[in-house]
């Protein structure tokens, strides 16, 4: 076990907001959907941009089809007098890792997070491409969906799951999405026709817009502004190699370290928020993250019910951390991915006080 | 609440990418219709070749040759090709371990339907007529039916006749629709009109043009409409002397940073009606709208009032 | 479960900088891929510090906007020949100022005690496309960007010489200083050898008040640092530079009451560090200064923005030749951005050019004795700053 990932300091999610998560936004600005979030997670604490100690948010400019994007975003912060910020071009689950770190360090005690994804300007599945190789793979143009068929494919292939098994992941995430509000699929969808054989509609995540924000804070400053802080117990992330050729699609080797170094194995979660966009990527999380029926998966919906590009996996984070706070969960994993079939994730646990 | 605006917003370049050694003999041995790989220090042989071993980092360059055939490791059924996909036809997205090799490669695979395709199955490349040394040198992969060669993983010097290629232009087009939000839209269409309309934030009171959406300082929505202009006072300025490649402007010409009256920033424009020298810190100007052209919302330039210059100190803050 | 303790401080590790690794930096490098630029850069700070890929414990990597290369989150890609497989990976891009919050971001991993060694590492590979376009696609609506690269900054540098009166040569002396710094740094990209204040003053005015010769170049290259906790100095083959102070801090883009000249921004962040370093008079305390200046009049600008030069003052150290690399307070030792400017990596060549300072290890342009040394990056509508003081002894606190 190392001690690293689970920091010399106490840190807990002290709050979370989110938008509602809608196919698109065209009357709001990325600020204009971003402000109220950030209203939101302030006002439950009770604090002002200018008690925050650092701030921390994650996006994507070629989400948005725009350079320097993230600059804009920050006028919804109200960064003046000048404030001590960070941006990662990832998702905001990772810009929450390096709040994390800062508060590691112990040089401040609260921390904001934000992430927002605009999807619906382009088309999400052509613009991931140029995330991969650009020599040998992006000149080829493979979607979102033909590389997650590719993964589901060889998951059937070695009989780990099948057909009617994911429509059935599909089905579980968007029931329970009707008790979320701010999803963006929810009650009964079909499941619809292949996308990419073997994967259908259903086993898609919508395409959408929203945005997400969290606080942070260490020891009694989480007590003061939290009834119930869903404190980080571990935290990691790791990545893997990038060409699919090289992988075992059907393993998620990065998400099992980064759960090791967090502590995940250690006792038993009652609750997994996991970023699994595809439903066949569900059952490769499952397998990495050992969880058996007894963990509750993605009580929120998950990915498949709101999937805002670069917010997703904060939302994770996010969701774990609300079922604390309202009791409904004593220890919960939460999970973030980024790249190409799972290439980079990262892994959270997250524990209420004892009662 | 006025109508949202949105337009299309195309991103396109053709980018240049040189390859580095590795690349370089793997793309223009496709360009002969050969497929190299790389070997790694224990022996694995990587296709398609990368320059450093995922497993230990190490660099890379020991180049074999692999055979043009090989064995579907997974496949997906891709029924509506999309744009720059390597075939415009129903196929299959594959990924491919060639003979001799130990990893897979990803491409497409011609095949009539999803029936025909399946792990396991036996392919082979089908190269394009025309090779420039590119991945796409593989037009894609097609089922082959004949003998299983021997996997040899011969070494490979990476030399081939003709020039080697050492870059590649990838052309990379993202169509968008951009939609700049309610505060923009509001003051773009008052722009048609002819008024520049700003927001006042409720908390500081500042007046933003143009307005985004948000006071960035306070954090909060601005919504309360404020015309500001027409005219206002040249803050400072810069005069361009090099001729920008989309715009249609003779130089040397003015640019300004022009805070109008009743707006606390400034925003940016050109300066005419006025010899480029003598333009100057504290110029009064007044827009100039360009009734030609329809497309134009914002105004052509501003021009002299002819009015007492402003004391620096009237707007020095908002410099 | 053990209790959640307290709420207390611990203080943090001390953080040290043991490899510095940089690519010559040129126009385009039509020899490598992007994977092979940084990787040149990350080996030759490996090698500085005589540690291997498996002594790495996280990789944190930071570049300007993706459309420079056209590719997305392109440390995916890079994940591999980075020696991150089965390691945790970080992307920052903070604008301009990336290369310098990267490396701040990889010092809190080591000052928080998260992990031990560090590969930090920045980079931009201008070449596969072109700057220009990259700074500003075409969005829907908006102006068309009236007045190119250089018409963003020309405004702001007439409202600084309005401000303070200085002499419009002031510019000129930047330039020709840096060029000439720039020829004793063989990492540099721009190598003038027949360099002359008269060829720096004849130059074409493409943005009045901004010459040709006063501008920065567009370059391919990358910078990489192995940062490391007290242990891992300890046994670092040479002399490491110490963290003694690091601050990151942002304002909005554009508002009512901006001082674009001089952003309160960069005044917090500095003071910040000077207050971690023990700092109260930073024109004497500190031997040398490697400071973002894309135009060379930032030079006097940033001189009274950092605290070296009082309001109104900073055009005067630069035309007394206090910043010249024999001065009394050398700015830009490296040759500057104005001497090499991969975007996304000039932040981090200033940080570590800082630090290579303090360890004695600047070749022909090293400050002699220099003992603590800032290092300085900034971007975005001068709202992005990062800074760190670098030292040559361990912290005391």
């Amino acid at each position: 076990m190392a001690p690293a990932a689970h920091g010399a300091r106490d840190v807990a999610i002290v709050a979370f907001g989110q938008s509602d998560h809608r196919r698109s936004t065209d009357e709001l600005s990325e600020v204009e959907l971003l402000m109220p979030v950030l209203h939101e997670v302030l006002a439950a604490t009770g604090l002002k941009t200018g008690d925050i100690g650092f701030t921390c948010s994650g996006s994507s400019d070629y989400l948005a089809g725009r350079a320097f994007s993230f600059t804009m975003a920050l006028d919804g912060v109200g960064a003046w007098p000048p404030i001590s910020e960070s941006h990662v071009e990832m998702d905001g689950a990772w810009a929450l890792y390096e709040a994390w770190v800062k508060l590691q360090t112990g040089e401040c005690d609260t921390a904001l997070v934000y992430s927002y994804g605009k999807s619906s300007p382009g088309s999400v599945r052509d613009v991931l491409t140029r995330q991969l190789d650009p020599y040998y793979v992006a000149p080829l143009w493979p979607d979102s969906v033909a590389l997650a068929a590719l993964q589901a494919r060889a998951l059937i292939d070695a009989g780990d799951t099948d057909e009617p098994a994911l429509a059935g992941v599909a089905a579980r995430s968007r029931t329970a999405a009707r008790t979320n509000p701010h999803a963006q699929l929810r009650g009964s969808v079909p499941h619809g026709d292949y996308v990419v054989r073997p994967l259908r509609t259903g086993d898609c995540p919508p395409v959408g817009d929203g945005a997400a924000a969290v606080v942070l804070a260490a020891g009694e400053r989480a007590r003061e502004l939290c009834e119930r802080p869903a404190w980080i117990r571990g935290i990691d992330h790791r990545i893997e190699a990038h060409s699919l050729g090289v992988r075992d699609l059907t393993d998620s080797a990065s998400t099992r370290l980064a759960a090791e170094r967090a502590g995940a194995f250690e006792r038993p979660v009652d609750t997994a928020e996991l970023h699994a966009p595809f439903t066949s990527q569900e059952v490769v999380l499952r397998k990495a993250l050992r969880l058996d029926e007894r963990v509750t998966v993605n009580p929120s919906g998950g990915a498949l019910a709101a999937n805002p590009v670069m917010a997703a996996g904060l939302i994770r984070l996010g969701e774990a951390a609300a079922r604390i706070h309202r009791g409904a969960s004593e220890r919960a994993l939460a999970h973030a991915t980024s790249g190409p079939c799972l290439q980079q994730n990262l892994v959270a646990v997250l524990e209420g006080d004892p009662r | 609440m006025t109508e949202v605006l949105s337009a299309p917003l195309v991103v396109e370049f053709p980018f240049t990418r040189s390859l580095g050694p590795v690349q370089s003999a793997f793309l223009t041995g496709l360009r002969e219709r050969t497929v190299l790989g790389v070997r790694t220090g224990d022996g694995k042989v990587l296709v398609p070749p990368v320059e450093y071993d995922p497993a230990t980092a190490e660099e890379l360059r020991d180049l074999v040759e692999v055979a043009p055939t090989g064995t579907v490791t997974t496949w997906a059924w891709n029924h509506e090709p999309r744009c720059g996909q390597p075939l415009d036809t129903p196929f299959a997205w594959v990924l491919v371990r060639l003979d001799g090799a130990d990893t897979a490669l990803l491409h497409a695979l011609d095949a009539p339907g999803p029936d025909s395709v399946r792990t396991g199955l036996r392919v082979r490349v089908r190269w394009a007529a025309e090779r420039t040394g590119a991945i796409t040198d593989i037009a894609c992969f097609e089922p082959y039916e004949g003998e299983v060669t021997e996997p040899q993983a011969a070494p490979h010097e990476g030399e081939f006749a003709g020039e080697a290629v050492t870059g590649i232009v990838a052309h990379a087009r993202l169509d968008y629709t951009y939609s700049p939000g309610r505060a923009q839209s509001q003051y773009i269409h008052a722009l048609s009109g002819r008024k520049v309309v700003g927001e006042r934030c409720p908390s500081c009171r500042k007046v933003y043009v143009p307005p985004r959406g948000a006071c960035p300082t306070c954090g909060v929505a601005t919504t309360e409409q404020v015309e500001v202009g027409p005219r206002g006072t040249v803050t400072t300025f810069c005069i361009v002397n090099i001729k920008a490649k989309n715009l249609d402007i003779e130089v040397p010409y003015v640019y300004a940073h022009i805070a109008l009256d009743g707006a606390d920033l400034a925003l940016h424009a050109r300066i005419a009606g006025i010899p480029y020298d003598q333009v100057r810190m504290g110029l009064r100007v007044e827009p100039v709208w360009d009734d030609s052209s329809k497309d134009s919302r914002y105004p052509d330039h501003y021009r002299p009032t002819g009015e007492p210059d402003a004391d620096y100190d009237t707007y020095k803050e908002l410099i | 479960m053990s209790g959640v303790a307290a709420s207390t401080r611990v203080a943090k590790e001390p953080v040290a900088v043991v490899g510095i690794g940089q690519t010559k930096h040129v126009a385009a490098r039509r020899d490598v891929s992007i994977a092979g630029l940084v990787r040149e850069a990350a080996q030759r700070a490996l090698l500085d510090a005589e540690l291997t890929w498996a002594d790495i414990d996280a990789v944190v990597i930071g570049k300007a906007p993706d459309f420079f290369e056209g590719v997305m989150m392109p440390e995916l890609y890079l994940a591999d020949a980075l020696g991150a497989v089965g390691k945790p990976m970080l992307r920052v891009h903070t604008a301009g100022s990336v290369g310098g919050s990267t490396a701040l971001v990889a010092a809190n991993l080591v000052a928080g005690r998260v992990h031990g060694t560090v590969l930090t590492l920045a980079f931009e590979k201008q070449s596969e496309s072109n700057a220009m376009w990259g700074l500003s696609l075409p969005v829907p609506f908006q102006q068309p960007l009236l007045a190119g690269a250089g018409g963003f900054f020309a405004p702001h540098i007439r409202a600084y010489m309005r401000r303070t009166g200085a002499p419009d040569t002031i510019g000129s002396l930047v330039a020709y200083k840096d060029r000439r710094n720039a020829l004793k740094n063989p990492y540099a990209h721009l190598h003038e050898h027949d360099i002359t204040l008269e060829k720096v003053q004849s130059a074409p005015m493409l943005w009045d008040p901004v010459r040709y010769s006063e501008t920065c170049p567009s370059s391919d290259g990358a910078c990489a640092m192995v940062l490391t906790d007290r242990a891992g100095a300890a046994r670092a083959p040479r002399p490491p530079a110490w963290m003694h102070g690091g601050a990151m801090r942002s304002e909005p883009t554009m508002f009512a009451g901006k001082d674009f000249v001089s952003p309160r921004a960069g005044k917090d962040c500095a003071a910040d560090v000077y207050r971690q370093a023990g700092v109260t008079d930073p024109r004497r305390e500190i031997d040398a200064v490697e400071m973002y200046v894309p135009f060379s009049w930032y030079e006097p600008m940033w001189l009274e923005n950092l605290g070296f030069a009082a309001e109104g003052e900073g055009w005067k150290l630069t035309e007394s030749g206090v910043t010249e690399l024999d001065g009394d307070l050398p700015v830009n030792m490296s040759g500057g951005v104005l001497s090499t400017n991969p975007i996304g990596a000039s932040g981090m060549i200033r940080f570590a050019e800082a630090a290579l300072q303090v360890r004695g290890q600047a070749g022909a342009h090293q400050v002699p004795g220099a003992r603590r040394a800032l290092g300085h990056a900034y971007g975005g509508g001068s709202q992005f700053f990062a800074m760190w003081l670098v030292g040559s002894e361990p912290p005391t606190t």
